[in-house]
This record gives C-alpha cells, structure tokens and sequence, in this order.
C-alpha cells in the first residue's frame, strides 16, 4: 500500500498527487513513468512522473480525470492509500549538450513536461516554454513554468487566458523571429505533437515527442504499447516513452489509443454513477 | 495387490460443452478411492527410473507408497521434500516426457499417472493442512531471488528451508510470474497458486512486489542491501511478432498480452477494470502450449470461431498432447501447414470516423509443405506458391514464442549473455558476476515450468555451497 500524502485539485479536470513510495523516489528521473493501480482489481494505470523528492521518499503524479480508473483515483483523498505503485520506468529523457531548448506542453501534458523544463533549467540551458490549454478554467502550472522558464508563452483555445490559439502557432513565430533551438520537445494529445513535428519538420529542429500508448505491464512484456518509428517496431514502456518526433507514425498510434473506446467510455459513465451514489 | 490395467485411471473432466464457456478448472482431479486404485498400479521398482526422469528428482515411489497405505500427509511431505509447488506441478507439468516416460508400467501399457498422483496428494494437503508450518532455524544468510516464477519461487523455498533469509522481488503485483500472468485459471486455478506461495511466506520468506530489478534496484543495490547472493529468475518475458504487415491493427495481441489480460488483470470476469476483446472469430498463431491456452481462452470469451495456425502438421505440433486434445474436444480448428503472411484491416474509405476503420478483418494465409529436415531435426514447411487464401477474424493473436527481458541485463555490468540476449549460466547456475546466479528461461529461453524449477533448486544448492565456503 502506497500513501497519498498530498492532493491537491489543479482545474476541475486534473489533479495533483504527491505518493510515498521511497524506492522509486530515489531512482526517479524526468522523462519516467510510474505504474499504478488503486484497489485490488484496479486497472494498472501508466502516469508519466510529473516531479520527485528524494529526500522525502514522495512521487509527484498529475492527472486528468479521463476514465473510470483516473475516476476512482481522484475519489481517493490525501492520507488515504493506493493499492501498487511501481517504478521508475522508461528511459529518462536525454538531456546532454542541449542549450537552448524548447518545451511545448499540451492539456495534462504539461504537468509532465514541467519537470523536464526545470532540469534544463537546473542545467543551465536556456529554456522556452509553449504550453497550451481548452480554456482559462483548465491552466495548470503556470506559475512553476515561469520560474523554470526563461520564456513562457501560454495559449488558449478560446483566448480566454494568454494568446489565442494553438501552440505551434506559438512556436513557428518563436523559430521565425529567429531562435535557435537544440531540440524542441512536446508533450501532450497525440494530434498536438503529431502538429508540433509537422511545424518544426521543415526546419529540421530535433524534436522529441513523449509516447503514452495503452499498456500492461511497463516493462516490456506485453508488447501492447507497441508503436511504429522509422518503419520499425518499438515498445513504448521500454524502448521510450521519448522518441524522435519525425521518425514516429503518430496516425497508427492515434488509431491503438481508441482501441477500448467503447468499453472505457462505458466503465467510466458506471464509475461516475457509482460515485455520485456514494456522495449522496 | 498390485493393480495390473494397462491403463491409468481415468482422471474426470468437465464436460467439453460446459467447460467451453467457463473458466473453471477443466481436469477435476482423482478422488481417494481413485488415487488408491492408481497408486496400486505402481511397481516400486528398486531403480526407480521414473525419479531420474524427474527434473527435481522427487521421490516417487516412496510417496506413491505412502498413498497405497492412505497416509496422504506423509507422502505430501515427501514430494515437499524436493519440490515447492507439488500442486502447480501436478498440473502442469508434461509428465509424459518426464518421469511417465521412463515408468517401467508404460513399456507395455500406460505408465503409473504419477502426475495425477501428485496433484491429488497436494490438494487433498492443501484442503487438510491447518496452517502450522514450523519455520527453519535462521542461519542468519539473506539471498535476493529476482522474480516469483517457478524458478524463482523454487529457489526462494529450498533456501528458506535451509534457515536463509530470503527476499523474492516481484515486478507485477501478485507473486507467481508465468504461473499467474501466463497459465489460464482453467489450467491452473490462481488460488492454487496463491496457497504455494503462502506455504513459502509461511517458511519466512518475503515476497516484494512491485520492484523492478533493474529499474527500481540494481544489482550492486542489492549486495548493498546486505544480499550475499542473488539468484535472476526473470524468464522470458519480452513477445515476438512475425514481421508481417497489419501487426499493429487493433485486434492484434501477443499471445503475453492476451493472457495477461485476462489471467492477471481477470478481464474476464464482468466486472473488471482491464479491458479485453471479445471477438467473435480468432486466429492464434502457433503451435505451442501458449497457444492451445490463448485459443482456448478466447473461446471462453465467447468466440464462435477459433482457430489454431501453424506452419508444420500435427505430429510436429509441440503443445502437450493433453492440451491438444483438449482444445479440439472444446471445438477448436486447426489449420496446420498454414502460414500467415499479412493481417488485414477494416477501412471504410467514405468514413474516418467510422469505429471499425482500423480492426483485423482477416487473417492471409498461405499453405504450406513440409520439405527437408531444418537444423532442429524438424522437417521444414516450405511455402506452397499460389496457395493463398483468407482467414475470415476479427482478432489475431500472436504465440510464437518469446525472449528473455533484457530489463536487468541491460542494467548490470558485467552481466555476460548470449547473442539471444539469455543470461550465462554454467550448470549450477553460476552467472559472470561472483555471488550472482541464473536460471529458468532467463538462461534456457522459454521452456517448461518444471526445467525452471529444477534451475532454480540447482542454483539454491550452489548459493547454500557458496555462502557455507565464502
């Protein structure tokens, strides 16, 4: 059992957990993932590590309220127990000989890109960051972005907060206006990083993009999160979760990732109501 | 009086039409009176030729004698004596290429059904036994054992039994590896497996899950840890595909995650959180016991339809011949000489959004024939040009072996392995790193439970020599 020793509601969508689990603290890297079930029986649930305290032995987790298992994991309160949490696991991402840096986050992405933002930041690179959002209600960490960030840009579908639009508008006008970026990387939906290698593509920027296929066990043994990059066959839990942006058939991943659309979205509306009734 | 019928006694089976549906235990196992009238027909011959066939060597004779006189708790303990999992064993193991097969009763006849002996002996235990196992002296040794399966599991018990204090580091959740992960519940109910493993933590040793060795310890971390010797009982995890177009189709598994699914997870149970397809028409590609059990799994979800495809013909089919048998009573077709060269996908061309776009639609296959003999002995399937045709499925799983994880190999310097990625064992175990030892299908490639149980007891001998002499 795995202790929740901080929560806190980041937007009505997402929500932040600090988890005791002391071991994978101690090995945690930015890039990582966790895996984690919430009760007996629970789904095992991928979550890239959004940040890390050695010392206190605790894990940061960010999630989006997405399905029934993020459901049940966000009915869980602080003090309160899950049932697994493994990890770390992936590979962390590469961060050698990069100087100037650009970090695009979308939605719940950005919670997993802000850890990568403060190590380049730690690094001493020079880091901008385009983080993206629906709308003013669903920003998240905005303020940790500036004080990791030596350029902070924040978009808005609706233009309700920041700029209007999408992120890679955002960051073509960056790399137009002229800064030179080592790598950019993105984080987020698979359409907004399928956009993001589309934007950077003609200017030949490094772009390394964050996978989160569907998956069992985080460590190679299913072959569920597999995924096609330069024609061949990689698995996301071990060969990744970071790969290169250009290489990655992103339309093939989009097509696994709504293999159990019907059943989740069926066990999600079972859990909703299931929880309501608890309420009452 | 001995028991001269040629053949064994019949072990009861649920019914072919029942059981197809259900996920319960398909074998139900001898009843006393059966178990005795079996016992009978053994010899208790003086050389004892079935305990050499035997990978752990059990005792056989001796706790086939003990059923002859009823005293069922004595021959438990006897089997216990050089086993840890009699009850897994008794199920799974392919006796007739093991100790039956050198059973002096089978030259004329069928040998003595030692296998269901077993299995009977560690049930009626396991539905008798009150708890009380008296724990070992400890000697005051800790040894790491990396992974619950039956290797690690083996190794764990026999240390344990010794007086050493041993730590067994899961990376899922339960305790078990292929046992829990891999074999179906119908094969080998997970309860079973569950009470070994309570039988070991009862001996004192502790089970860690959720640790990956290689991710969240290293090796090294482990000797820091205090761990004077480590055995890597890891398996063969990682899943092969064929290379052929329309792998990454939905509908497309490994047979790893397919079973995982629904043996870990109990996607198949109404209620579960893990998801899992329920199709219609199946094609499990394979020939192996992994393959018989994803088959036989996929018509307990309800397929209609589901075949077996495999490149060479019966007789080279390397699935036990139990589970063949039993596949086929349960109505699944075998499409033998048959070999897939590309996976097609639904798409509606005047509608991206059309929720089939995307599916297995079916399965191309080409016949084949078997020509000269390969390598291996086994005559090799050569393509019959021409020969084409479709398979009509909805889901296509592939069973076609797979390869030691190279999770822990990749992060341990100094960690020799073969160009198969499998680790460097010498006949004890021994890996390249001193106080570092192997075995099961982290160093053989994927084989049977029983070889990895006899790895993992050879390594807990030469760790026990090791320490005694450090």
């Amino acid at each position: 059992m795995y202790k929740i020793v901080r929560k806190k509601i980041l937007s009505p969508v997402v929500t932040l957990m600090d988890i005791d689990a002391p071991f994978v603290a101690k090995k945690a890297q930015a890039g990582q993932f966790i895996i984690l079930r919430v009760n007996e029986d629970g789904e095992r649930i991928p979550l890239t590590i959004s940040g890390y305290d050695r010392e206190k032995g605790t894990v940061r987790i960010i999630f989006q309220i997405i399905g029934a298992s993020t459901a049940l994991l966000n009915a869980k309160e602080e003090g309160e127990y899950i049932s697994d949490f493994v990890g770390p696991l992936g590979k962390a991402t590469e961060t050698d000989g990069i100087r100037k840096v650009a970090i695009v986050g979308g939605g719940v992405g950005s919670a997993i890109a802000l850890p990568l933002a403060e190590k380049f930041h730690e690094l001493g690179a020079e880091v901008h960051s385009i983080i993206g959002f629906r709308n003013s209600e669903l920003v998240i960490l905005e303020e940790e972005f500036v004080a990791a960030s030596d350029k902070v840009v924040l978009m808005t579908d609706d233009g309700s907060r920041g700029r209007k639009g999408l992120v890679t508008e955002a960051l073509k006008e960056l790399i137009d206006s002229g800064e030179k970026y080592d790598e950019v990387i993105a984080i987020g939906p698979l359409v907004m990083m399928k956009f993001v290698v589309a934007t950077t593509r003609p200017y030949g920027i490094k772009t390394t993009v964050s996978m989160n296929p569907v998956m069992i066990d985080g460590t190679g043994m299913c072959g569920g999160c597999r995924i096609t990059v330069g024609g061949k066959l990689k698995f996301a839990c071990v060969d990744g979760p970071d790969f290169d942006g250009f290489e990655v058939d992103f339309d093939e991943a989009m097509e696994r990732n709504n293999m159990y659309h019907e059943f989740e979205h069926h066990k999600y509306e079972e859990t909703c109501n299931l929880l309501n009734k608890e309420v009452e | 009086m001995a028991n001269m019928d040629l053949k064994k006694t019949k072990m009861p089976t649920m019914d072919p039409l029942v059981r197809s549906r259900n996920f319960e235990e398909v074998a139900l196992g001898y009843t006393e009176e059966m178990a005795l009238r079996e016992a009978e027909r053994c010899l208790n011959c003086k050389n004892m030729p079935c305990v050499n066939g035997c990978p752990v060597n059990i005792h056989i004779p001796e706790f086939i004698s003990k059923v002859k006189e009823g005293d069922f708790e004595a021959a438990y303990q006897i089997i216990s004596k050089s086993s840890s999992l009699p009850a897994v064993c008794g199920r799974v193991c392919p006796q007739e290429s093991q100790c039956e097969s050198k059973c002096v009763r089978g030259i004329k006849g069928e040998s003595v059904g030692i296998g269901r002996l077993e299995r009977f002996v560690a049930d009626w235990h396991n539905e008798h036994f009150n708890g009380n196992i008296e724990k070992p002296v400890s000697n005051g040794h800790k040894v790491a054992v990396v992974g619950s399966g039956p290797a690690g599991l083996t190794c764990a018990g026999d240390l344990a039994k010794r007086g050493y204090d041993v730590t067994v580091f899961e990376a899922f959740h339960v305790a078990g590896g292929v046992l829990v992960y891999g074999i179906p519940e119908f094969r080998l109910p997970k309860n079973i497996v569950e009470k070994e493993v309570d039988t070991l933590k009862a001996l004192g040793v502790k089970v860690e899950t959720n640790f990956v060795i290689g991710k969240t310890l290293d090796i090294d971390e482990l000797f820091d840890m205090g761990f004077e010797a480590i055995f890597i009982g890891s398996g063969a995890g990682l899943p092969r595909f064929m290379g052929i177009e329309g792998e990454s189709l939905k509908g497309v598994y490994s047979a790893n995650e397919f079973l995982t699914r629904n043996n870990l997870m109990k996607s198949y149970k109404k209620n579960s959180e893990t998801p899992i397809m329920h199709a219609k028409k199946v094609a499990v590609v394979g020939g192996g016991n992994v393959a018989m059990d994803a088959a036989r799994t996929a018509l307990r979800l309800g397929a209609e339809k589901v075949y077996i495809v495999y490149r060479r013909s019966l007789e080279e089919l390397p699935a036990r011949r139990e589970e063949v048998e039993h596949a086929m009573e349960e109505g699944i077709e075998f499409k033998l000489l048959c070999n897939p060269t590309k996976i097609l996908g639904y798409r509606n061309p005047d509608d991206k959004k059309d929720r089939r776009n995307g599916f297995v639609s079916g399965l191309n296959c080409v016949k084949m024939e078997l020509g000269e003999p390969d390598a291996s002995g086994r005559r090799r399937p050569v393509e019959l040009e021409g020969s084409d045709f479709v398979l009509p499925v909805d889901e296509v799983i592939m069973a076609i072996g797979t390869s030691p994880n190279p999770l822990i190999t990749s992060a341990t310097n100094g960690l020799e392995t073969t160009r198969h990625g499998c680790i460097v064992a010498d006949e004890n175990g021994k890996t390249s790193i001193e106080g570092v030892y192997a075995g099961g299908d982290a160093v053989t490639g994927a084989a049977t439970v029983i070889l990895a149980m006899g790895a993992g007891k050879t390594a807990a001998n030469a760790i026990d020599e090791y320490i005694k002499n450090k």
